[in-house]
């Protein structure tokens, strides 16, 4: 081939084209391949061929057809029009395929990743004469009611402002300032463009020592997640990881949810868009769709552009991050971008590592968790991008590669556990197998902003169920019977806080989400009732007797009796379960 | 394209490789002669000029030098029309009933388009099976894939044949309804079984059955269930019908895939199947659903048998990660007689939770389900320290939770193969067994929900 940006199709397989003729090709290029154009990516280059992943569907593909170099690597738009969208894993938004090409999706339809016709009202920040660095922010556009989506000048790009436009109605496209970087001027528009696979620079790293509360018990008492953490959901098939990263999306006190449905169901994302604009975000009033963007690349849709979905995702949160928001990602499920991985890989016949991954598969996971973090951006502003990857282990069982390697980048692990889903108990998050690295760092939080005996009542709570745990064993074995009453009332405690503190019900108006400070109340309760059944039990008072008074029933039903916005009925609980047992005494000590 | 090659360059299993092809196109249709017998292939392999292809009728009593091979220039089309209903078909969708030809209205790709999300309906209306295990606990939702996982010898076939009869699709009369069964590797007895049932149900002219038996090529299971699929989709969006998908029985069809994997000597991941078993089996599965705008729908009931009745199997594991939930049949069960045999603790309907209360069965339904599952797990633990201590030595809570475990499966789990429950019954049932447990135990239910149910209705005391 004498043009120098072309080569022809060798060979087909799958998703995976060979390429001849042409050896100028760049490693992770994008390229267009064949009559169509089909949107595809350089994944190897060797002296004769190169190795093109193509992010659509190749059936009629043919040897001889071209393979057009762009010169840039895979890049996604970042600009206003983000949030509130569903794109697939390349950014192209999927509301606009529906109109062309209706309820499937065809291929070959290359369009614009953002709506470049709407007018954005545009409120501008840099005047003429200003110097300017990256990331400083230069206009503002009210994306959403709740989004005020900045203005930024891209990484790498630095100068005096020449000129600027006034505030008004402006597209994507238009320039609104030029900057002047020696010679070059720089004009800069509503977008910026960047290349997923290289993370966004930031000033530097800040400690994670804010928590990302999530309104869900277990999470934000016994394993918290900072802001700026990253954490793994794993689980067998229907133990909850979706139905958490769901809960997580719309009650996390993030400012902004990118979701990432990564091969996995159709009706998942279907459901997300259904929900998500209905429900109200509790701290601003305003729909949950509001602060989400979508990225929906199903199982049934091409594998490869699966596996650039994770790294479109984590692009788009470090965007918004460096706007100063706190971001959270849910990567649901990351086991099906490991296997779209490995299917590549396989296609290229590499040398396979562990059940046919490839040997790079750690290297690929540390490099995506280690792009969360809490940062100070260069415009001195403090943003977090905070990663929840969901882990589909095969058969169930930890110790595959991919929970295995996972678990060494994330410092956050909620094991999710058949017996406990099948038993109903959600979420089922096991207590025991689960653990959260940041409980130290976000100690003095809780202390300060929920209570100061926070860590302590929670310690408290481990306990009583680190006992249970080993009590049951007993349990087991011979029958609760005959256990003396001290422990009887450690397993009826337990059963309290199991039903009425960690289970908690997703469908359910109040507890599907609860303030950290009804939490804090909510184990004091079950605590305070403890120690003082504690006493009378050791005073000979049969634990039958308070089992029968209906104190534990209550204790677990504080989280439907308790509104989450009036707390004052817990002090009329405590005083009605303290006279209860006082009662009990003195009925005793007759 | 009539230029025809000749002969062959390699065999293996039951791909062939053609060399010298000019102008080839992936996953396009090839023509392969041996003497006088035609046989169909597809291309899934190009390097060059050679082409690697899958031969759906086998490779059996192919050489290097005997074949002539013909492009033909498209992909594997299904030909489709309303005459489809009421037909039988070979496992690529040719006529074998002798009823001859059909005229096709249009023909699609097999492998269809992936349905775009934002087109998709969330799925909300149930299904009546007349079933009590599937309608109070797994219930089943028009546009759901819900498989059935089964074992060797378990009646998995009885209960499709039963939902068939028994499910209430429509809202309406059943005129709007069609099934499309598929079977891939079954024995000529058991899709006769089928056919006869649905013959006698009434039914036959509304089914359109797809059959690749056990002795029939292996290959050939690739394209059935894509075929079928195809067809469903006709049915479901282009003509507005509710289908309902039978597929059986996918673990045939995961072996047949593995082997063709294992003949182009890709790497294997678990158990031998190929790495992309997952993608392979979503691209089936995820064609389940309803549109925005259509007024059809595409229910699938795939059915796989478990090797060893192993759970974590890739199959069923894989499988279950697709679904919107399983129905777990259990050889214990079938062992104690129980009919259907279905363990309700891993089965799971993920649709259910939307389908069901108030507005759309009965407004107790979600709690019902809720407790009954939390106490028939609580009897999985009483029968365990039954087994040691001796059930006698149980305390009497316990004792009421073996008699409530041993109720629960004779009379709500137990049903007649031709007895078709209301949904109405089925959870009034519920209630009555729930009634044998003291109230205290009931710690799913709110005490409202428990003045309205549990109390025994003075009206109806007799009954007891
Ligand atoms: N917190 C909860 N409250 C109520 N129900 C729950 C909760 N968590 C999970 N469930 C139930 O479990 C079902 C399965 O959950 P989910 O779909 O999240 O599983 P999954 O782990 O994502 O499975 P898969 O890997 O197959 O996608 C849900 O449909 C729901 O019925
Ligand atoms: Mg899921």
């Amino acid at each position: 081939m004498e043009n120098s940006s072309h080569g022809t199709i060798y060979g087909i397989n799958g998703p995976v084209i060979k390429v001849r003729g042409n050896h100028a090709f760049q490693m992770y290029e994008m390229v267009l391949v064949g009559h169509d154009r089909l949107i595809g990516e350089v994944i190897r280059v060797f002296e004769t061929e190169t190795i093109v992943q193509v992010y659509e569907n190749t059936t009629g593909l043919k040897p001889g057809e071209p393979v057009i170099s762009t010169g840039k690597p895979l890049t996604v738009k970042l600009g206003p029009g983000i949030i509130g969208n569903v794109f697939d894993g390349i950014e192209r938004p999927l509301e606009r395929i529906a109109e062309k090409t209706g309820i499937f999706i065809k291929r070959g339809s290359i369009m614009d990743n953002l709506d470049r016709n709407k007018l954005w009202h545009v409120r501008m920040l840099a005047r003429p004469g200003d110097y300017v660095n990256q990331g400083e922010f230069i206009a503002e556009v009210k994306e959403t009611e709740s989004v005020i989506h900045k203005i930024m000048v891209p990484p790498g790009i630095k100068g005096e402002v020449i000129e600027a436009v006034g505030d008004g109605e402006y597209n994507i496209d238009q320039t609104i300032v030029k900057v002047r970087d020696g010679k070059t001027i720089h004009n800069l528009s509503l977008v910026q463009e960047w290349p997923v696979r290289e993370p966004r620079p930031y000033y530097h790293r800040l400690p994670l020592n804010i928590p990302l509360i999530t309104g869900q018990r277990i999470i934000d008492t016994l394993f918290p997640m900072a802001k700026g953490g990253a954490a793994a959901i794993p689980g067998g098939f229907g133990t909850g990881k979706t139905l958490t990263q769901h809960q997580l999306a719309k009650w996390a006190n993030a400012d902004i949810i990118v979701y990432v449905g990564c091969g996995e169901r159709g009706n998942e994302i279907t459901e997300v868009l259904e929900d998500f604009p209905k429900l109200v975000d509790p701290r601003t009033g305003r729909p949950l769709m509001e602060r989400t963007v979508l990225i929906g690349n199903t199982s049934n849709m091409p594998v490869a552009a699966r596996e650039a979905s994770i790294y479109t995702g984590i692009t788009l949160a470090e965007y918004y991050r460096d706007m100063g928001y706190d971001v959270a990602i849910m990567a649901d499920s990351t086991s099906r971008w490991a296997e779209a991985l490995r299917e590549i890989s396989g296609r290229l016949e590499e040398m396979p590592a562990e059940e046919g991954f490839p040997a790079y598969l750690p290297s690929r996971l540390s490099e995506f968790y280690e792009r969360a973090g809490r940062v100070e951006n260069f415009n001195k502003t403090e943003g977090s991008v905070s990663i929840i990857g969901a882990v589909s282990p095969q058969g169930g069982d930890f110790s595959e590669p991919v929970t295995q390697n996972t678990k060494r980048f994330v410092r956050c692990f909620w094991a999710l556990d058949k017996a406990l889903a099948y038993t109903r108990h959600y979420p089922a998050i096991n207590w025991t197998n689960s653990y959260s690295e940041y409980s130290q760092e976000l100690s003095e939080w809780y202390s300060v902003n929920a209570h100061p005996e926070f860590m302590d009542k929670k310690a408290k709570i481990s306990r009583i169920l680190q006992e249970e745990e080993k009590l049951l064993d007993i349990v087991k074995l011979i029958g609760s019977d005959i256990l003396p009453d001290e422990q009887k009332l450690v397993l009826e405690t337990a059963r309290a806080i199991r039903q009425g503190f960690l289970q908690q019900n997703a469908y359910h108006e109040q507890d599907t989400y609860v303030p950290i400070k009804k939490q804090y109340l909510m184990m004091d309760s079950i605590l305070r009732f403890y120690e003082k059944a504690v006493k009378l039990v050791s005073i000979g008072v049969p634990v039958s007797v308070i089992r029968k008074s209906g104190a534990f029933e209550e204790l677990i039903r504080i989280k439907y009796n308790i509104p989450n916005d009036d707390f004052s009925a817990f002090e009329d609980l405590n005083g009605r379960l303290e006279k209860i047992l006082e009662e009990i005494e003195a009925e005793y000590k007759k | 394209m009539n230029v025809e090659y000749m002969g062959l360059k390699e065999i293996s299993g039951p791909l062939v490789v053609i060399d010298g092809v000019k102008d080839a196109s992936y996953e396009e249709m090839v023509e392969i002669t041996v003497g006088r017998n035609k046989r169909l292939g597809r291309i899934i392999e190009i390097y060059g000029e050679m082409c690697v292809v899958q031969v759906f009728e086998g490779t059996r009593g192919i050489s290097l030098e005997n074949t002539r091979s013909r492009l033909l220039g498209k992909p594997l089309k299904m030909p489709l029309s309303m005459e489809l209903l009421g037909r039988v078909l070979d496992g690529i969708g040719r006529p074998v009933d002798g009823l001859g030809e059909i005229f096709p209205e249009k023909s699609r790709d097999i492998n269809g388009e992936p349905l775009n999300p934002v087109m998709r309906e969330y799925p909300r209306n149930f299904i009546q099976t007349g079933i009590s295990s599937i309608d109070g606990l797994i219930t089943l939702i028009r546009g759901q894939k819900l498989p059935v996982f089964s074992g060797s010898g378990l009646p998995h076939n009885q209960l499709a044949v039963q939902i068939v009869r028994q499910a209430k699709i429509t809202d309406a009369g059943n005129e709007n309804f069609a099934v499309v069964f598929a079977a891939m590797g079954v024995k000529h007895d058991v899709a006769e079984y089928f056919r006869q049932s649905f013959q006698k149900s009434g039914v036959l002219d509304r089914v359109v059955m797809f059959r690749n038996l056990a002795n029939d090529p292996v290959v050939e299971r690739i394209v059935t269930p894509r075929c079928a699929l195809t067809v469903a989709e006709y049915l479901a969006y282009d003509k507005g019908m509710h289908v309902l998908v039978i597929l059986t029985d996918m673990t045939a069809y995961a072996e047949a895939l593995r082997e063709i994997s294992s003949s182009k000597g890709e790497i294997p991941s678990r158990k031998g199947y190929p790495g992309y078993l997952y993608s392979d089996l979503a691209s089936i599965y995820e064609r389940a659903g309803m549109v925005k705008g259509c007024k059809g729908s595409i229910t699938q009931i795939p059915i796989l048998t478990m090797p060893n009745d192993d759970i974590t199997h890739p199959i069923p594991d894989l499988t279950g990660y697709i679904t919107e939930g399983q129905i777990v049949l259990d050889k214990n069960f079938a062992l104690k007689g129980i009919y259907p045999p279905i363990n309700v603790l891993p089965s799971l309907s993920r649709l259910m939770k939307d389908g069901i209360g108030e507005g759309y069965t009965r407004e107790d339904h979600p709690h019902v389900a809720n407790q009954l599952f939390a106490s028939y797990a609580k009897v999985q633990e009483v029968r365990a320290l039954a087994s040691v201590i001796g059930e006698e030595e149980l305390s009497p809570v316990d004792k009421l939770y073996m008699n409530f475990g041993r109720e629960f499966e004779n009379r709500f789990i137990a049903q007649d193969f031709r007895e078709n429950r209301s949904i109405e019954d089925t959870l009034d049932l519920g209630w009555e067994l729930l009634r044998l447990l003291p109230k205290e135990e009931l710690d799913r239910l709110s005490p409202d929900i428990i003045d309205k149910y549990y109390t025994v209705p003075e009206s109806k005391k007799g009954d007891f």
